[in-house]
């Protein structure tokens, strides 16, 4: 029996490779590697919904939820442990992602696209007219502790970048089992036809309220690491243009694999880097024209050309 | 007494912007199924093509009256032009994909738009208050209103009974209720469905652009209107029933209400107030007031 597949083992494989990085490469790209492994798990939550078929255009909701609860529970309740946030943010997200569920749940195709954008633009109202929270600015965080412990200069950094990718790789590997698992089966069963996953006696509401609940819990997380690393929130991440560039990483990784969304992010934030400083005013242009282009000729995105290659090179090794 | 005067011409008004605003988006997913993201980049569009050029007129020092003609002609212009652009040059070869994929390729759309508005107009704000100054304003009971936002509700009470005749009293509008009925059984009676499809995006396009450019005069005109019209647009819609013309009449109304009286008697919660309607009426008619009735698949 092997306990983890080929895509596990890949994952549990980049760890090593992450901490050598965290000292080879020069610090501003370190943060960005950073910075995208928070927003790769918000994209891998939008990749795992869009595998039922279901488009989140407000997945910026809980990644604000869980920076602003980063934030929030250090600069109210002076807590900066990293383990309490994250079990708060849980927590709430789960609680908030439970009750909406009951409503969103019921919903597919367009309609769940847009009220799920409806949903975080209440919480984007919110905190923009929130002036304890300085409203549309936002607020900094302090530096996170870990269980009493706080570091100060570049340890502190080099430990949350080693607990940013610990963490990000945990929730891969478990999504990936998720996705293996029955509600994963279930919810690819729901994209091709609901009627008859009803038939056959599995309930497509409560796996979808799961599922809902799940992509939640990683979006949350992803929001706590991207505030850490920041050290900084706004409510522009409950922004629905914000959830907006998740759909787009995914439409351009595909959904095939966790590792899509993760290596999709990290391209895409290198990429806005040169494209901003080259031509700040085209950004959204340059998005727009590769997200119609990777529609019309691939429709599987990125992941598929990568696929396709590991076949192609497959079926030759015997034959050689 | 005053205020419930307020809240009766506050709620006329913003229901009449919202009624401009969401009538061409509900007008497009009726027809072709598409739930059209990039009608926020086609109100941007008409909001500063219609602020430039009245900018550019007031210059001149003629006389404003003339501006209330480039409003809607600026909006006209642009609205077809770049509709025709982004329906033959690209949504016609996307057409029979799922409804959802749709969404994806108007936003992809919308990304576009933004940047182009952008482009052309630069990132400064316009501001061309000159059409809705030189009205002034009249007293209802006591309350100063401006005469602008008069001209405003009577344009959205013109194209609510514009469309109504259009689609109801006339050959071309009966063909189109066909046309959203069965698309294939239509087609197979001999009508031009692919021009209705055209005919009916660029319509809708012209009247996001005019929605855009008739609320010129009364903001500033910066970049990030349109990703927020959009929402609005949609909640508006959405509580009507999508497809609905009439439902975004009431959509419209029940909305600029609920936000004038917020406005009026509880300003905290005005914010919101719009998503609280829609989670109220979402919670008892799931699919809007005035829903299409919809077949399962099996």
């Amino acid at each position: 029996m092997k306990f983890f597949d080929k895509t596990e083992w890949s994952l549990l494989y980049a760890l090593p490779v992450l901490i050598i990085l965290l000292f080879v490469l020069p610090t501003w790209l370190v943060n960005y590697v950073q910075v995208s492994m928070g927003m790769g798990l918000v994209a891998l939550a939008v990749m795992i919904q869009m595998r039922a078929g279901l488009v989140s255009f407000g997945q910026g909701l809980y990644f604000c939820i869980g920076g602003y609860t980063a934030g929030m529970a250090s600069k109210f309740w002076n807590i900066s442990d990293i383990f309490v946030i994250f079990a708060i943010a849980i927590v709430a997200t789960l609680v908030v992602a439970g009750v909406l569920g009951f409503l969103l749940r019921r919903y597919r195709e367009i309609f769940f696209a847009m009220l799920t954008l409806a949903v975080s633009m209440i919480l984007f109202a919110l905190l923009s007219s929130s002036h304890e929270l300085g409203s549309t600015d936002g607020f900094n965080l302090p530096q996170a502790s870990y269980l009493g412990w706080r570091p100060e200069g570049e340890t502190a950094g080099a430990t949350l970048f080693i607990l940013t990718a610990i963490l990000t790789l945990a929730c891969a590997i478990l999504i990936n089992r998720f996705l293996r698992g029955p509600i994963g089966k279930i919810i690819e069963a729901i994209r091709e036809n609901e009627l008859r996953v009803e038939y056959l006696g599995a309930s497509a509401h409560v796996s979808v309220h799961i599922l809902y609940m799940v992509a939640a819990v990683i979006s949350a997380i992803g929001g706590v690491l991207w505030a850490m690393a920041l050290g900084h929130v706004t409510p522009e991440m409950a922004n629905w243009t914000t959830s907006g560039q998740f759909v787009f990483i995914v439409i351009l990784a595909g959904t095939g694999n966790v590792f899509a969304p993760l290596i999709g992010t990290l391209i895409l934030e290198v990429l806005r880097v040169y494209a901003v400083e080259i031509s700040p005013n085209t950004w959204q242009m340059i998005l727009g024209t590769v997200m119609l282009l990777t529609i019309v000729f691939l429709p599987k995105g990125l992941w598929s050309l990568f696929e396709g290659f590991v076949k192609r090179l497959s079926s030759k090794e015997p034959a050689a | 007494m005053i205020t419930t005067v307020a809240i009766i011409l506050d709620g006329f008004g913003f229901a009449a912007w919202l009624f401009l605003s969401s009538v061409g988006l509900t007008l497009i997913y009726g027809v072709m199924r598409i739930l059209n993201i990039s009608h926020g980049g086609f109100y941007a569009l008409g909001a500063y093509s219609a602020a430039w050029a009245v900018g550019l007129y007031t210059q001149t020092g003629n006389t404003i009256a003339l501006t209330y003609l480039i409003i809607p002609l600026a909006a006209i212009i642009v609205g077809t032009l770049t509709g025709l652009l982004v329906e033959r040059g690209l949504l016609r070869f996307m057409y029979g994909h799922e409804e959802v994929l749709m969404v994806l390729v108007t936003y992809a759309v919308f990304l576009i738009l933004e940047d182009a508005t952008k482009l052309i107009w630069g990132t400064e704000s316009y501001v061309a208050y000159q059409p809705a100054y030189w009205l002034g304003t009249i007293d209802v009971a006591g309350i100063p209103y401006t005469i602008y936002k008069f001209l405003i509700i009577g344009t959205a009470l013109a194209v609510g009974a514009g469309l109504y005749w259009g689609l109801n009293r006339t050959r071309a509008g009966k063909l189109l209720l066909v046309v959203i009925h069965d698309r294939e059984v239509s087609a197979a009676l001999g009508i031009n469905v692919t021009l209705f499809f055209t005919v009916t995006f660029v319509i809708g396009t012209t009247l996001g652009a005019l929605g855009g450019a008739l609320t010129a005069p009364e903001i500033s005109v910066v970049p990030g209107i349109g990703a927020e019209v959009i929402v609005m647009a949609f909640a508006v819609i959405v509580i009507g029933g999508m497809g609905s013309v009439g439902g975004a009449m009431i959509g419209a109304v029940i909305v600029g209400f609920a936000r004038a009286l917020s406005v009026h008697l509880y300003p905290p919660i005005e914010m919101f107030s719009i998503y609280l309607v829609m989670a109220m009426v979402l919670a008892i008619k799931p699919y809007g007031l005035f829903a299409l009735a919809e077949g399962r698949k099996i």
